[in-house]
């Protein structure tokens, strides 16, 4: 066996167990940390493919800004995991046809590649261009417009969240810097001279 | 010549598992030289601080004081790890692997001349990012692992602080890749040995921190707040607030304490390699050499510990608006600016 064939299957190991425990294991946080090691392992099957752009890049934002942020939610929530499990039966129909239609869905798009039944297959990239540099030129040349809808999108986003939670009058208290700064020494204490009493 | 003749030997040796060992054997030789340089950090600090408030500092361990942090070493192992109850053990005991091995590990991509390298990797600033990204589980599980109330507020006060400093420092980054035209750091330095001032021999003008110099303040405040250094040492805070390493004793507390300063010194050869540099020779009669990287990193962490002993800590809503409402925006107007720069007929880094 090749060892390239090797490091595939075993990193492909560590990613099914990784996503099986995601699903099955009780602790919300345990969860939580078995995606990431998931996402970890996929970054690494990536690299074999030589997307180091795109391994990277799930690295750093998944696992780095995503989980982080995912994490610090899932600790905070005070989970009861058997109210979670209550309605199971009842939505297991519906989940599971979810779920084959995903399947479906993969298997065209994947299997399509596999068989040859694309007109045209994903072109191997043999230029002596490096991933970023290839990604970027297609970035802002051939995509430039859906590539800044995204982002519009995005800002979008952030903006609406923004303004939900800033929706109410602030409760707390806060000292506002900018009149901080300018607060002199007289204004908060007063030097007095008082001579000094002889005593009795 | 020894080192090809090393090589032949190794290969006789080994065989078809030559690349392996040989590949070990180097990053055996990076990593023992940073441990050592890390524990003699702790030193150096002591000592700096010592003589910054007119102290000695640690002097009875070996001559000067030199064994001291070797004995700090063996003091820390001699002692228990107390595992706290109600704690998630497996978690506790792995979040300290996780603030340390990424400091480690970003070294295979740090370049120290211009074929010295252990792996040279085309988008290796990106690899440093994606890596030293992860550090921050460390921090936020060991708060939460620890079962304990002042731990997990302790986390996350410091996971959302070095989350809101690595936006600001990948935003200068984004003008430092953007002017070098690259995410390889041996070509980053490369590029900063060229120019107008480099040509007549006065290399240290032409490198990143004067045409960038906002970008180079804000990275230099923002690796302090990233690796929770004083004054924004909020994650310790040992004076009136309590941090997320309360519930860790002995050696699990020790490699927090390694990882914070293993990070220093990768963040300040960073900033040496993307602002100052590098291995290049400041002035034209004098050769580039690795000499020069490791005099601007000590340069660089003398920096650390200078505004640990001079700077009283700040609030922790301060070091929020720092990050967000001033750096940020400075960061975009700036990439904006070096944009419009870089198409404008008066661009310097052609």
């Amino acid at each position: 066996m090749e060892f390239k064939t090797f490091v595939f299957y075993f990193l492909s190991a560590i990613l099914v167990f990784a996503s099986l425990r995601v699903v099955t294991s009780r602790n919300p946080v345990h969860a939580a940390l078995y995606l990431v090691l998931a996402f970890f392992t996929a970054s690494g099957v990536w690299m074999l493919l030589q997307a180091e752009f795109l391994a990277i890049s799930l690295v750093l934002i998944y696992v780095g800004a995503v989980m982080v942020l995912f994490l610090f939610v899932v600790m905070m929530l005070d989970i009861n995991i058997d109210r979670l499990r209550e309605g199971f039966w009842s939505y297991l129909p519906l989940g599971s046809i979810i779920a084959l239609l995903m399947v479906a869905e993969m298997a065209l798009v994947l299997g399509g590649s596999y068989f040859d039944l694309f007109e045209n297959a994903v072109p191997q990239t043999g230029i002596a261009e490096s991933n970023v540099q290839a990604i970027g030129r297609l970035m802002f040349t051939e995509y430039v417009y859906p590539f800044e809808l995204a982002s519009v999108i995005l800002l979008v986003g952030i903006v609406a969240a923004v303004a939900l939670t800033q929706r109410e009058k602030r409760k707390t208290k806060a000292v506002s810097p900018s009149r901080q700064v300018f607060v002199k020494a007289k204004d908060r204490v007063r030097v007095l001279q008082m001579p000094s009493e002889p005593r009795d | 010549m020894m080192i090809d003749m090393l090589q032949q030997l190794l290969q006789g040796f080994f065989g078809p598992v030559y690349p392996l060992v040989w590949t070990v054997l180097k990053i055996v030789l990076i990593i023992v030289p940073l441990l050592l340089g890390v524990a003699y950090l702790t030193f150096w600090e002591r000592k700096v601080i010592g003589w910054m408030q007119v102290r000695i500092g640690p002097n009875r361990v070996g001559p000067w004081g030199l064994i001291q942090p070797i004995a700090d070493g063996v003091k820390l192992m001699m002692k228990e790890i107390v595992i706290p109850t109600g704690s998630d053990k497996g978690v506790f005991l792995i979040a300290p692997m996780f603030a340390f091995a990424p400091a480690l590990a970003a070294w295979a991509v740090i370049p120290f001349n211009d074929t010295l390298v252990l792996a040279n990797v085309n988008a290796s600033l990106l690899y440093i990012m994606a890596i030293t990204s992860i550090g921050v589980y460390g921090i936020i599980l060991s708060g939460w692992a620890s079962n304990s109330k002042y731990a997990f507020l302790g986390g996350m006060r410091s996971a959302a602080q070095m989350i809101s400093y690595e936006v600001a420092m990948g935003l200068a980054l984004v003008v430092v890749l953007m002017v070098s035209n690259s995410l390889n750091l041996g070509d980053i330095v490369k590029s900063q040995g060229q120019g107008m001032f480099a040509a007549r021999g006065l290399g240290f003008l032409s490198w990143n921190w004067l045409p960038l110099l906002p970008m180079f303040a804000v990275y230099l405040i923002s690796i302090v707040a990233e690796t929770n250094r004083a004054p924004f040492d909020m994650a310790e805070g040992e004076s009136e607030i309590v941090g997320f390493h309360v519930e860790y004793s002995g050696m699990a507390f020790a490699v927090f304490f390694l990882a914070e300063y293993a990070n220093m010194i990768l963040v300040s050869s960073l900033t040496a390699l993307l602002f100052l540099g590098g291995w290049l020779s400041p002035v034209g009669f004098l050769p580039d050499s690795m000499f020069w990287l490791f005099a601007k990193i000590t340069a660089v962490l003398f920096f650390f510990l200078w505004i640990r002993a001079t700077f009283p800590r700040y609030r922790y809503d301060q070091i929020m608006r720092l990050g967000w409402k001033v750096f940020i925006p400075l960061c975009l107007i700036w990439l904006v600016v070096v944009g419009c720069w870089m198409m404008s007929p008066w661009n310097i880094w052609k």
